[in-house]
């Protein structure tokens, strides 16, 4: 990333510590603005005419190398791009990469209006958040502009999503275009041979455009050209493929960033594209679950590697699902903390006598995790400070171990919340039985390895007739 | 000419020297008076960009490109398990890892020398294991050896990992002697390298790994794992007898510096393969992709503690009830499942990830092609049966 020092930043402020932005100081703004936490515009006396030169100036500064690209328009768009850094922990990937699902006019009116369902409602609930798709992608099969202004008609009333419209033909192009215009959509896209129409398409709706070529030199080429005709909100896709041409696939995504950010090449400096769907033209007589899997991991590896808005034909759960988790994942916050508090959580209103004491790690996501499939029992929950890690790690790195147990069980007082010396421990640190024993004097009994089967657990064996070993202790 | 006259040849001038030119054909201005109204100077320029558009380019103009390549002043050691007859050992193909200049897959600058390799996971006793995984061993998930033979013969496993996981004392406290007996079975039965896994009892793991190195001398296997609380009596067997040791560290960059510190007081960089653990899809592997990018850019760029090669247990990405859960809503498991190892491992690939030590075949067979592919070569596809569709 391009390093910016707070004393360059500094002076262009307007260095009168009003305390109107969260800071409080300029100095203080300086340094948030220089860790990207705040834009240049979120200095509101900044927006004043006296200081139009110094706001142009930051403005240009604090430009990312990857431009941002907005596809759709009002309540319903989706920004993509605006990376600052090749490797996340350097700062932290910005705008998670779109997923569009496709459709094309070769499909079934059934069909289409199905899968754009799928795609709507799509979601998963993950740490607290919930997972969904971005957009649909409109493909023309047989470049007919009647048949496909139809398709996108269709496929507009039954969404709000952001829209794609996917052909190299300008005809088929202009035909979806003039319906759904007001939407904003990609346009995608411009090529070699077609990149003069396309750009006074895109200029004449004022819509983003696509610019595809596998020759990264042709790519910068059409990038230039469609500049000097005024087209700059623009997607760049090299083309991908999933045999021995995986080769060429990574590497020219790969590059292509590279280049942009580390190297600082403008003519590159755009979001990237990448196209799984197209596996399926090439691969459709394997099988469908077969392309599907292929589709899953060339899309897997273009989130690792900078694809910014993703085209993928399946919206089966099983593919698409490890899909939106990964880049949930590689899209957090490295400095975002991993680790919840330790002590006592209770959950509802836990009988003296017979509630169930859990025991769990303070990683975040294992936390969370516990705390989903819980918080509807009357029950308590002791965090132990595994230091950040999760319940398998913690017992193999020796976070998790008899002696930490203790500490918890001694400062959180649990003693005195219930009458009865029975602990839960997580199935996958069964073989710490012995030593949380020997080191906190309680009874341990092996709960599930995964928290989910817990609420069954409780009733069948703790409530239940077959009560533990441990419980008979109390 | 008017009043304004002044601001209009301005206007003029600006457009001039914002177009190029202004071209002025068959004009003929006769007249006591000519007024001239602008909409005033936005308007202007607005009709003027559009103008410039109907003047645009009629051919693509030109434009250079040279890959983005640099010079990294630091590479990866090259690392090889098993050893041939030549070497005292019975490894009929042993592997070599490591050797890389540049990040992973930049192969725009280098084509990898070494391509990463899939160990095929086994147990000595089979922990519950999930449906989709049992289902391609079936009665072999009860012989260590018979299990090791299929991963070989049958998925193209390059490696084989067992786990000693009974012997720990918590479990069956399996005797050191019978687990020593077990490893020269497996070493019968298959002639791939081997990796050999403690229980992760740090006590027991002490007795059990340096029996393992002196009962496999010549065979250069890779022990598994020295710690930063549990290295010294693995780091010396490994240095008496020969072998590997794998150097596990919990997501730490840290603590592998330390912990690679420490070995090499006693064994070569050459006998160190590092696993900073991969933390399962979903769970966590954000950090441990960030820990494995963070370690091979070092590496790279000449940290000397972290140029060992990276090894990642992907095996644990199915402990995410994602991959094993039976739930209608998300798919079938026998699909889900080993995506989810896949997707992680595809993840872990490109962070710089050398050896992958998987459970599901489909998967690793998966992460075999790629790798193939990723490095130039071809692979024939076997997925249909691999993935359990098409039956």
């Amino acid at each position: 990333m391009k390093q910016i020092g707070p004393m360059k930043v500094y002076p262009l402020l307007p260095k009168t510590n009003c305390g109107v932005c969260e800071p409080k100081t300029c100095m203080g703004f300086a340094v948030q603005l220089c860790e990207r936490n705040f834009t240049v515009d979120e200095c509101p006396p900044l927006l004043e005419e006296k200081y139009r030169e110094n706001l142009v100036r930051l403005r240009e500064i604090f430009t990312p190398p990857i431009r941002e690209v907005v596809i759709g328009s009002g309540d319903h768009k989706v920004t993509i791009g605006g990376a600052l850094v090749l490797m996340r922990h350097e700062l932290r990937y910005t705008n998670p990469p779109a997923i569009a699902v496709v459709v094309d006019d070769s499909m079934t009116d059934e069909t289409v209006t199905k899968r754009v369902q799928e795609t709507n409602y799509f979601h998963y609930k993950y740490i607290g958040k919930i997972l969904t798709l971005d957009a649909i992608a409109i493909r023309s099969a047989n470049e007919h502009p009647e048949r496909y202004a139809r398709l996108v008609e269709i496929v507009a009333k039954s969404t709000q999503l952001p829209l794609i419209l996917w052909s190299h033909n300008p005809a088929v192009i202009e035909a979806g275009v003039k319906v759904v215009h007001a939407r904003r959509p990609l346009l995608y896209a411009a090529t070699r041979e077609n990149w003069k129409q396309m750009g006074e398409l895109a200029l004449h709706y004022r819509c983003p455009l696509g610019v595809y070529d596998h020759e990264i030199r042709m790519l910068r080429s059409i990038v230039k050209t469609l500049r000097v005709m005024g087209v700059d909100d623009l997607v760049l896709d090299p083309g991908c493929g999933f045999r021995g041409d995986l080769m060429e696939t990574v590497s020219a995504l790969t590059q292509i960033r590279i280049a942009a950010i580390r190297d600082e090449d403008d003519l590159l400096g755009y979001p990237l594209a990448g196209a799984p769907a197209t596996l399926w033209e090439k691969l459709y007589a394997e099988g469908k679950d077969v392309v599907r899997w292929k589709e899953a991991c060339l899309s897997a590896m273009m989130v690792v590697r900078y694809v910014d808005l993703l085209m993928v034909s399946s919206a089966s759960k099983w593919s698409t699902l490890p899909l939106v988790v990964l880049r949930n994942n590689i899209y957090n916050d490295p400095r975002k903390p991993v680790s919840v508090e330790p002590g006592l959580r209770t959950f509802g209103e836990p009988d003296p006598k017979e509630a169930p004491v859990f025991i769990t790690s303070n990683f975040a996501l294992t936390y969370y995790t516990v705390l989903s499939d819980i918080e509807k029992l009357d029950c308590h929950l002791l965090v132990v400070d595994t230091e950040g890690m999760s319940v398998d790690s913690a017992v193999a790195g020796r976070k998790f171990t008899g002696a930490k147990v203790a500490e918890v069980v001694a400062s959180s007082g649990i003693a005195e919340k219930v009458s009865h010396r029975t602990l839960i421990i997580p199935g996958l640190a069964a073989r710490l039985k012995g030593d949380i024993e020997d080191a906190t004097g309680w009874d341990v009994v092996v709960g599930p390895r995964d928290s989910s089967s817990i609420p069954g657990y409780v009733k069948a064996k703790w409530y239940g007739q077959d009560h533990t070993p441990g419980w008979s202790a109390r | 000419m008017g009043e304004d006259d002044g601001d209009l040849v301005r206007i003029l001038l600006e457009l001039i020297s914002a177009s190029g030119e202004v071209e002025l054909q068959d004009i003929a201005i006769a007249a006591e008076e000519l007024t001239v109204t602008f909409e005033g100077k936005a308007a202007l320029s607005r009709l003027l960009a559009e103008e410039l558009a109907v003047v645009s380019p009629e051919t693509l103009l030109e434009a250079e490109y040279h890959p983005p390549v640099r010079t990294y002043p630091g590479s990866i050691v090259e690392v090889t398990l098993g050893a041939g007859r030549a070497e005292g050992g019975t490894r009929r193909h042993p592997v070599t890892i490591g050797g890389e200049r540049a990040p992973a897959f930049h192969t725009f600058q280098e084509i990898p020398l070494h391509p990463p390799v899939i160990a095929g996971s086994i147990f000595d006793s089979a922990p519950p294991l999930p449906a989709p995984v049992r289902a391609f061993f079936g009665d072999a998930l009860q012989d260590p050896c018979e299990w090791a033979r299929l991963w070989v013969n049958k998925f193209g496993a390059d490696l084989v990992d067992l786990d000693l996981t009974s012997t720990d004392p918590y479990i069956k406290d399996t005797p050191v002697q019978d687990a020593a007996r077990l490893v020269e079975d497996l070493l019968q039965a298959v002639d791939v390298p081997i990796i050999i896994g403690g229980s992760g009892n740090p006590q027991k793991d002490a007795q059990v790994l340096p029996k393992i190195a002196e009962v496999c001398e010549g065979e250069r296997v890779l022990l598994s794992s020295a710690t930063l609380d549990m290295w010294k009596p693995v780091a010396e067997a490994a240095k008496r007898h020969g072998q590997v040791v794998l150097a596990w560290s919990p997501i730490d960059i840290n603590q592998a510096k330390e912990l690679n510190r420490n070995l090499t007081g006693y064994i070569t960089p050459a006998q160190i393969i590092m696993d900073p653990t991969s933390a399962a899809l979903g769970y966590g592997l954000e950090y441990a992709y960030s820990v494995i990018e963070r370690i091979r850019h070092a590496a790279l760029m000449g940290d000397k503690e972290l140029q060992s090669p990276q090894a990642a247990g992907t095996a644990n990405s199915w402990g995410a009830r994602e991959a094993w859960k039976t739930d209608p809503t998300l798919g079938p498991r026998e699909l889900r499942g080993p995506m989810w190892e896949l997707t992680g491992s595809l993840a872990y690939l490109l962070a710089g990830v050398d050896l992958f030590i998987m459970l599901h075949p489909g998967a690793a067979r998966t992460v075999k092609d790629i790798v193939g592919w990723l490095s130039g070569g071809s692979a024939p596809p076997t997925f249909r049966e691999l993935i359990g569709v098409g039956k």
